[in-house]
């Protein structure tokens, strides 16, 4: 099962790069969410992976799921969540503003920056 | 267990809402409740500076849990003095942005100001890497939200940059976390500094991967080359108050290097020696040498203090990874001069763009305010640029004495002293064009009247000159605090028994199990 989930953290964040690298703020934001897809699942598999083990103390049971890495995961997902919410907003924003999704700086925004403005 | 340890942190938490939620239409309540909050926080953090500065380490114990089954916040020299750092130059940050009008320029400055410093205290005196990792995404949301206060195109696209870069780095965090969990089982600073000293010789791969994973996030947020390039463009295009408090971010991500690798990774453990020492010294030298070569060819001010920026972090790092505690004493009294340059140089760039209209370096007719502005920024380029009699000249003769034992002395001292020279000619072309050249042109006709700052922006910039000189004055005591404070870092040993041996809540066994 290693073979399985190391995989589709590997797939995952080769999907992520890829897309990060690209020049308009959507493919961007796609590619950081698969990285933190990725990442949640690296966090949650620093546990080891266990197969029908519990993480809270029960009677009967011997083995024991690690329980800090699927809280670690847990904080990770909603930091990321929150993040990704204003990422979203602010490219919007951006892009409604000045009609132009490009994440580099243009060549005319170094005209337009040098000009007058307060 | 005294709780004035998270005082730091749980004061600005709890202005931040309610500013939102009680005083959310009135600028005035809002003003007043951050002044008075930023002063309290000053008092806090000078009493637990004085508390600590004879060597004890304070601990608190969230929800009285042992370390490492809770969380810990431990104060030793370092933490508190950055906390200090960040209270006072909080302070005049503030009341720039008050006297300036800045904080009226959109919505929830101030709860977002608060958030922020939250965030920063809460980096500055976690004793766990998650939290600490908690406590950065805490600092850097609030930083999205006050970089784009105000608004306008170039801002928000500055801000997207920003933004995803940062996003980035927070998941590089979380790899390099996760791979320290999967190797020690803990991620409590001290902890980790008793287990990675039981990880076999044969079986170093996966920490050594893990140190350098860290190493690289913290690198992003010091703005080391080849990470640096999200900071021009950020800090050029920020709101100037809240570029002046960025100063202190980078400090951040200097603070983990120097806490992280004396702590956990110390030079002298076998399973990570080798790690950063190859690379990590040229690549400060390379910072330093790119900030100073940037400041030159800016062609506008603020872009030049940028890279101002990324040239000081680089003359800072390259103490750091000297890694001894000459280094790191050296290293910490040009930290906190560093920042209060730095954050001093934006709210001047502000000033004469208040006077101005832009901050281009083309000759322009005078700007209004122009000999106290003029004065100013001389004698902030003097700080920034490191020339005598202000603390940068004292720092870098201290970083230049504390590079002496080095192997790479020559290109040490060569690069530091040509830097520095590249960075006088870039600020003292900055300054004539800006205020000397202006006054040889007369006004044309239609050019708009601007007024003069308000007297409380003065004041503020006056503040933080005032510390910048008081740091000069008193560099004896500054930098006899600062060698303590190393010599504190390289003898871990109290504060790993400290944290680990503190019994919490159900550490010593109740009647009956």
């Amino acid at each position: 099962m290693e073979l399985l989930v190391a995989s589709a953290i590997g797939v995952l964040t080769a999907a992520g790069l890829y897309l990060v690298l690209r020049l308009r703020t959507f493919p961007v934001i796609l590619g950081i969410s698969l990285l933190t897809y990725a990442v949640n699942v690296f966090l949650f598999g620093s546990g080891r992976l266990t197969v029908g083990a519990p993480p809270v103390l029960q009677d009967g049971m011997t083995s024991y799921a690690d329980p800090l890495p699927q809280a670690l995961v847990l904080t990770a997902i909603v930091i990321s969540f929150g993040m990704t919410a204003v990422v979203v907003m602010i490219g919007l924003g951006a892009f409604l503003g000045s009609n132009d999704d490009h994440v580099d700086d243009q060549p005319e925004d170094f005209d337009k920056k040098t000009e007058g403005r307060a | 267990m005294t709780h004035w340890l998270i005082a730091p942190i749980v004061l600005p938490a709890l202005l931040a809402p309610f500013i939102v939620l009680a005083a959310r239409y009135h600028i005035g309540i809002q003003r007043v409740f951050s002044v008075v909050g930023s002063l309290a926080l000053i008092v806090i953090a000078a009493g637990l500076a004085w508390q600590t500065s004879d060597g004890t380490i304070l601990l608190y114990q969230l929800g009285d849990w042992a370390a490492p089954f809770g969380i810990v916040l431990v104060g030793d020299r370092l933490s508190t003095l950055m906390v200090l750092l960040t209270a006072l130059l909080a302070l005049f940050v503030l009341l720039y942005s008050i006297g300036s009008g800045w904080d009226n320029r959109g919505r929830h400055f101030h709860a977002l100001f608060q958030f922020q410093l939250m965030g920063i205290m809460g980096a500055f005196l976690t004793g766990d890497l998650f939290n600490l990792f908690v406590f950065f995404e805490v600092l850097l949301i609030a930083s999205y939200g006050l970089m784009i206060h105000a608004g306008g195109n170039m801002r928000l696209r500055a801000g997207v940059q920003y933004v995803l870069f940062n996003l980035i780095g927070s998941t590089l965090f979380l790899f390099a976390l996760g791979s320290i969990y999967a190797e020690t089982g803990t991620l409590n600073m001290a902890d980790l500094a008793k287990r990675v000293t039981l990880i076999g010789p044969e079986e170093t791969v996966g920490i050594r991967v893990a140190a350098v994973l860290l190493l690289l996030v913290f690198a992003i947020k010091a703005a080391i080359v080849p990470l640096h390039f999200w900071l021009p463009s950020s800090y050029a295009e920020a709101p100037a108050p809240v570029a002046a408090l960025f100063a202190i971010m980078t400090k951040v991500g200097a603070y983990a290097i120097i806490r992280v690798y004396t702590l956990v990774f110390p030079p002298n453990l076998e399973a990570t020696s080798g790690l950063h020492d190859l690379w990590l010294l040229p690549a400060a030298l390379v910072s330093l040498a790119i900030g100073m070569v940037g400041v030159l060819a800016a062609k506008r001010l603020d872009r030049l203090i940028a890279f101002s920026v990324i040239g000081s972090m680089g003359m800072a790092m390259v103490s750091i990874s000297l890694f001894t505690p000459v280094g790191i004493a050296a290293a910490l009294y040009y930290i906190v001069h560093s920042t209060l340059a730095g954050s001093a140089l934006f709210l001047i760039s502000d000033l004469v763009r208040t006077g101005r209209g832009n901050l281009d370096l083309a000759p322009r007719p005078p700007i209004a305010g122009n000999a106290l502005t003029a004065g100013l920024f001389f004698v902030g380029a003097i700080a920034m640029a490191g020339l005598p009699p202000l603390s940068g000249f004292l720092g870098k003769l201290l970083l230049l004495n504390a590079a002496f034992e080095s192997d790479l002395v020559v290109w040490i001292w060569s690069v530091i002293l040509i830097s520095s020279l590249i960075s006088i000619l870039g600020f003292a072309r900055a300054g004539s064009i800006l205020f000397w050249k202006a006054q040889s042109l007369e006004p044309t006709e239609d050019s708009v009247t601007l007024e003069r700052p308000a007297a409380l922006s003065y004041v503020a910039v006056g503040g933080l000159v005032a510390l910048l000189v008081a740091h000069t004055v008193f560099a004896g005591q500054v930098h006899g605090y600062a060698e303590a404070t190393a010599e504190q870092l390289f003898e871990p040993g109290p504060y790993i028994s400290t944290v680990v041996n503190t019994p919490g809540k159900l550490s010593t066994p109740t009647e009956g199990y």
